[in-house]
């Protein structure tokens, strides 16, 4: 073969290399955002409901829920604890003065220089406002409170996130998100960025938006937080779940909301 | 006393004498079987036979959730004072007990439909039968399946 | 709190079919479901709807625990003169609820 020859056919080889290396870098490098759903394919897990759970979600005389958003709004006007006070004295019409909030929860709280929950925010408010106990974790007061409140956002897009503070705390539940965690050594993301629209058992796999909590669960027979809800997965996934109030889970669904930004709030929800 | 004692067969009558004497006993819950459902649907119907037809029954073939299942059952009839559906009928074939429902309506309903939430245990029949005003009885049967929750709460 | 929610159209022409939605909170524990310990958890259902009419029986139903939780019941009745629609609901330990709602018939 001739010098020129050789040569010729080793700077191909090279450029090929080359190349490679670098198509091999920009997919490691782009991983990460890679599996991210993109934002017009984006869907709520409403949209993966059979026709007779549609219809249980959007009347709101069969849904479930509704049961827990009354007591809701009983536990909103009535006086609680040492101060005597109700959420209406402060918050009035929670028609008027909550809406918006759920659709922008988890949000920071100064004091304590981290992002807390509804739940969490709700028990502030009864501990340091009201002088009152606060309410245990998927008990049906907690749970009620919350869906009323939240209630009041349906239809509300979840709002993106302008606050820097919570910057890393969104970036840890996106780490919580795609870690592998577990017997299983599965990730989040491996299910729900990768693998949604396909069928796991009967049911089908949803992109794991945080649109309508608490939901009313077919499995649970019973309205349930979100909190309850990751810990199911975790679970189910075989690994360790963290203890209710504890702050992964809030990063997680900080995590999670920014993900479903401009998605509207759909509480109460009804989910398999 | 966990178990349930029901006929009189022989492995019932065992587990029975287990539970008196033992302290601690197998539990075998009492399961529902297609002849059980069948004994269930003679409880109500008694000797007459049983046509299929003018019943309609609205489930979903593979649920979401066996937890929490949504049924319609409608029949066909006038609803007159003559002629109407006195009774409506659900049966089961595998759940632990065959009955699920049974609504009595009659001429004033206006229309013969009666919807729920049920829970199914298994991949199975679902028996809805109607008892009308000439003492005839109608029926439907729908075949269900059922599925585990994907990830499960507890271990 | 909420236990019953129900839903009948405030007002209907004589002689109007109309529907009928009720929705009970109530955990309607099967019985055949065991503790982690292997104890049989005790039977509570609702075992009974019973629906009248201006005092007339027009729909009745037995619950058995199949019927899943926050028992969800819906049916028809002709609307035949104005009044009122009461609700009973009835079950194991003592369990009694009932609800009512006024229809204006013309």
């Amino acid at each position: 073969m001739g010098k020129a020859k050789r040569a010729h056919r080793v700077g191909t080889a090279l450029r090929a290399f080359a190349h490679l290396t670098l198509l091999l870098a920009t997919l490691l490098a782009s991983f990460a955002a890679a599996t991210e759903i993109p934002l017009d394919q984006r869907r709520s897990g409403y949209e993966d409901l059979g026709p007779d759970s549609k219809a249980m979600q959007d009347d709101d005389t069969a849904n479930p829920a509704s049961l827990w958003v009354l007591d809701g709004e009983a536990l909103w006007n009535a006086k609680a604890g040492a101060a005597n006070r109700a959420c209406a004295d402060c918050h009035g019409d929670a028609a008027q003065s909550m809406k918006g909030v759920a659709a922008r929860y988890p949000a920071y709280d100064a004091a304590r220089a981290r992002p807390v929950d509804l739940e969490e925010r709700i028990n502030i408010c009864r501990t340091e406002r009201q002088n009152a106990t606060p309410l245990r974790f998927e008990s049906k007061e907690l749970l009620a409170l919350t869906a009323y409140v939240a209630r009041q956002s349906r239809g509300v897009p979840i709002a993106e996130n302008k606050d820097p503070r919570l910057a890393p705390f969104i970036a840890a539940g996106r780490k919580l998100f795609e870690e592998r965690q577990g017997q299983i050594n599965m990730s989040c993301a491996q299910c729900h960025d990768e693998n949604w629209g396909k069928k796991l058992a009967g049911n089908v796999v949803p992109q794991g938006h945080p649109t309508g909590y608490p939901i009313y669960r077919l499995e649970w027979q019973s309205l349930g937080s979100l909190q309850r809800r990751l810990r199911n997965c975790i679970v189910g996934m075989r690994a360790t779940a963290y203890e209710f109030g504890a702050p992964e889970y809030v990063a997680l669904e900080l995590f999670l909301m920014q993900r479903a930004r401009g998605l509207p709030m759909e509480t109460p929800g009804v989910r398999p | 006393m966990p178990v349930e004692i029901k006929g009189t067969t022989r492995r019932e009558i065992l587990i029975g004498g287990l539970a008196a004497g033992a302290a601690s006993v197998m539990i075998v819950p009492a399961q529902a079987t297609p002849e059980r459902m069948q004994a269930a649907i003679r409880n109500v119907v008694g000797e007459a036979s049983v046509k299929a037809g003018k019943v309609k029954i609205d489930v979903p073939p593979l649920v979401e959730n066996g937890n929490t299942v949504s049924l319609a059952i409608e029949v066909d009839s006038p609803m007159t004072a003559t002629d109407h559906v006195k009774a409506i009928h659900v049966f089961n074939e595998k759940n632990p007990q065959p009955n699920v429902l049974s609504a009595r309506i009659g001429p004033r309903a206006g229309r013969a439909k009666v919807t729920t939430r049920f829970r199914l245990a298994d991949t199975q029949t679902v028996v809805a039968i109607a008892e009308m005003s000439d003492g005839s009885f109608w029926s439907a049967s729908a075949d269900v399946i059922v599925t585990l929750a994907a990830c499960l709460e507890t271990l | 709190m909420a236990r019953a929610l129900i839903n009948v159209p405030p007002k209907a022409k004589r002689g109007q079919v109309i529907e009928i939605k009720t929705l009970i909170s109530h955990i309607m524990e099967t019985g055949f479901r065991h503790d982690n310990n292997g104890q049989a958890i005790a039977r509570d259902i609702i075992t009974e709807l019973r629906c009248t009419y201006n005092g007339e029986e027009i729909f009745r139903a037995d619950l058995y625990p199949a019927i899943a939780a926050n028992p969800y019941l819906t049916f028809s009745t002709v609307a035949t003169e104005s009044g009122t629609i009461t609700f009973e609901w009835t079950g194991d330990n003592g369990f009694r609820e009932s609800a009512s709602a006024k229809i204006s018939v013309e």
